[in-house]
């Protein structure tokens, strides 16, 4: 089976991410888990991708491989021409560090620094000066229409607050590609369809490259394109109901 | 400096465990300066001043008294340069808690002996001729309020007066002050005429507590001190000459080896603290466990995360730790006067050397393994709570 390339605008340019004939098994005593099996999938850069299916189907595994918080135990992975699945721990950790931005379920805020020391964390591994990196902290949060609770505490913010500065941290360092856990797992109706705008404007006006995982059909809708995983493997690839106008 | 808001943020996301964590330390390093404090006190090496100088005391006892008739017999020792004598007289004033040092002496000879007590020239002369006669420390004299020229009674614990007075009475002609700031805990003894004494003195005539020996070459102190040894071996008052340090660490260990008794009391109090701390720390690391996965989702390396949670302990030890410390040199000036000045030791820079050391000991033990184990999270089981 040839591997499905999903954006049309990527048509005859090297895919962002290549996934070849991945498959992770875990271990637990003499049982062996087979979570995905020889999946082979290529996304453009300036996607945006919904990753769905059951509980179990390896969505979330395959996810944590390609943003590199897992290897897979056969197979090839890269993102940008790089072999991430061939890297060290510390090479993967400064690889995510320049490359991937994370938007959790839980949104994963640090609860006893502000808004702004929290979406300044990543940027703390980088050579920026102290005055940059508050510079460029304020901006992601203006970005995600929330530069007047800078100074809040994650506790002092609502569950859609909270996961707008988790995406404020994720963008803060102009990664590559950024990937959603579930991002709107934890939110109601209203502060789902804020976040998910805000996820897709982050991909039409800036081309951010993102890849979300979600049980939701109606967050999928955001996406342009869906794909389903079943037992470990890719069982369909579907289009958004309300295509992306772009 | 970068990652101090971080560390911050750790150790204030519980600001009650982190405060009584953080009190906790002080108070054992606290305890730790003040006893420190102490040993050293006792274990210094003495200044420069006295080198030259032995003491004979009885090989039996400090408490045992030496004739009289040995002062010719040690002066006649080669090697030996001028001798003095003095005894533990043991006298109240008004109240025990007043508890000073006060020694009947030889007092020309004896002031030739210690030269860092440095009496104006008068006031030596009024000491010399004065029968009653006595100097004190300006410490002392400052302590007490007294000036020359008052009448000092104090009250036997030893030697009861003849005449069956429960007081002896001294007359104040001098006050002495060391040469040195270093021995100004000498400014807080008292000296008076052991001819006075030794004719007041129901019991013990004719006898001395120890002997002063001053020689000609202290390079060969030993030499002199095992010939004056020799020559008293196997009589009736066997003797024991050894240098001042040893003399006063001889004294001080009459309640106790001081060395011993605080490493024994440190031991059990930062084995308490190792306890105590390594569970705040493993606490609070264990709540921390998604948040320091997060820190590796966003590129933390492992090495920076360890480095991160050992500094966290460390920190903790040495802002407590020092505290801790400084509360210590505090409070040592004020017991050392609420004690009427018995216990006046100062905090000395070698009990800060030893304090930071243990603090920064401790803080790796303490942080060590819960370091290791944030180093070791799998970020995919951490996050998911596994």
């Amino acid at each position: 089976m040839s591997a499905p390339t999903l954006s049309p605008a990527a048509e005859g340019a090297a895919p962002l991410v290549v996934v070849r004939g991945v498959s992770k098994v875990y271990e637990r005593g003499r049982e062996r888990i087979e979570v995905l099996h020889r999946v082979d999938l290529d996304i453009p850069k300036g996607d945006f991708l919904a990753l769905m299916g059951p509980s179990g189907s390896g969505k979330s595994t395959l996810l944590n491989m390609i943003a590199g918080l897992d290897l897979p135990t056969e197979g090839a992975l890269s993102v940008a021409g790089r072999r991430i699945d061939r890297m060290s721990a510390t090479e993967l950790a400064r690889w995510r560090a320049a490359n991937v931005g994370f938007v959790f379920q839980f949104y994963n805020l640090l609860p006893a620094l502000s808004a702004h020391k929290n979406v300044e964390l990543p940027l703390l591994l980088t050579r920026l000066s102290a005055a940059r990196r508050r510079r460029h902290a304020a901006i992601a949060l203006e970005l995600v229409g929330l530069a007047d609770r800078a100074t809040h505490k994650p506790s002092e913010l609502s569950g859609g607050q909270q996961q707008r500065v988790a995406i404020a941290r994720a963008i803060v360092s102009d990664p590559t590609l950024l990937v959603c856990d579930e991002p709107t797992g934890d939110l109601d109706r209203h502060s789902a369809e804020e976040v998910l705008t805000l996820l897709q404007r982050l991909n039409r006006e800036f081309g951010k490259t993102m890849i979300m995982v979600t049980h939701d059909p109606k967050a999928a809708e955001f996406a342009r394109h869906i794909l389903h995983l079943d037992k470990g493997t890719l069982v369909e690839q579907t289009e958004p109901a309300s295509p992306d106008p772009a | 400096m970068k990652y101090l808001p971080l560390l911050l943020a750790a150790l204030l996301r519980k600001k009650a465990r982190m405060i009584l964590t953080l009190l906790s330390v002080a108070a054992a390093f606290t305890l730790f300066g003040m006893l420190d404090a102490v040993r050293v006190a006792f274990n210094a090496p003495q200044s420069v001043v006295g080198i030259d100088r032995l003491i004979t005391s009885s090989r039996l006892s400090l408490i045992q008294p030496l004739p009289y008739a040995y002062l010719a017999r040690i002066e006649s020792t080669p090697g030996v340069a001028a001798v003095t004598y003095a005894s533990w007289f043991g006298g109240i004033y008004q109240d025990p808690k007043n508890f000073f040092p006060n020694f009947p002496v030889e007092p020309e000879s004896y002031l030739d002996m210690y030269p860092e007590l440095v009496l104006p020239e008068a006031q030596r002369q009024a000491f010399l001729k004065t029968r009653t006669g006595a100097v004190v420390g300006q410490a002392l004299a400052d302590l007490f309020g007294w000036s020359i020229g008052d009448k000092i009674p104090l009250r036997p614990t030893i030697y009861p007066h003849r005449d069956g007075g429960e007081v002896w009475t001294f007359d104040l002609v001098g006050i002495f002050k060391a040469a040195q700031p270093e021995l100004r805990s000498s400014e807080k003894q008292m000296l008076f005429h052991h001819t006075y004494f030794d004719e007041g003195r129901e019991i013990g005539q004719g006898t001395v507590g120890w002997y002063g020996v001053r020689v000609e070459d202290a390079s060969r102190a030993d030499q002199v001190a095992q010939a004056i040894d020799r020559q008293f071996a196997n009589s009736a008052f066997e003797t024991r000459t050894q240098s001042e340090r040893d003399f006063q660490l001889a004294f001080a260990k009459q309640i106790g080896d001081i060395g011993l008794i605080v490493i024994a009391i440190m031991a059990a109090v930062f084995f308490t603290l190792l306890l105590l701390t390594g569970n705040a720390m493993a606490q609070s690391i264990r709540e921390r466990i998604p948040e320091l996965a997060v820190l590796k989702t966003l590129g933390f390396t492992n090495a920076a995360v360890l480095l991160l949670v050992l500094t966290e302990a460390l920190v903790l030890l040495l802002l407590g730790g020092l505290l801790g410390l400084l509360l210590a040199d505090l409070a040592l000036p004020i017991i050392g006067e609420a004690s009427s000045g018995q216990l006046d030791v100062a905090m000395p820079a070698e009990t800060w050397g030893l304090g930071i050391a243990l603090m920064l000991g401790i803080g790796v033990a303490v942080g060590l393994p819960p370091a290791v184990k944030a180093m070791r999270l799998r970020i995919v089981d951490a996050l998911a709570g596994r």
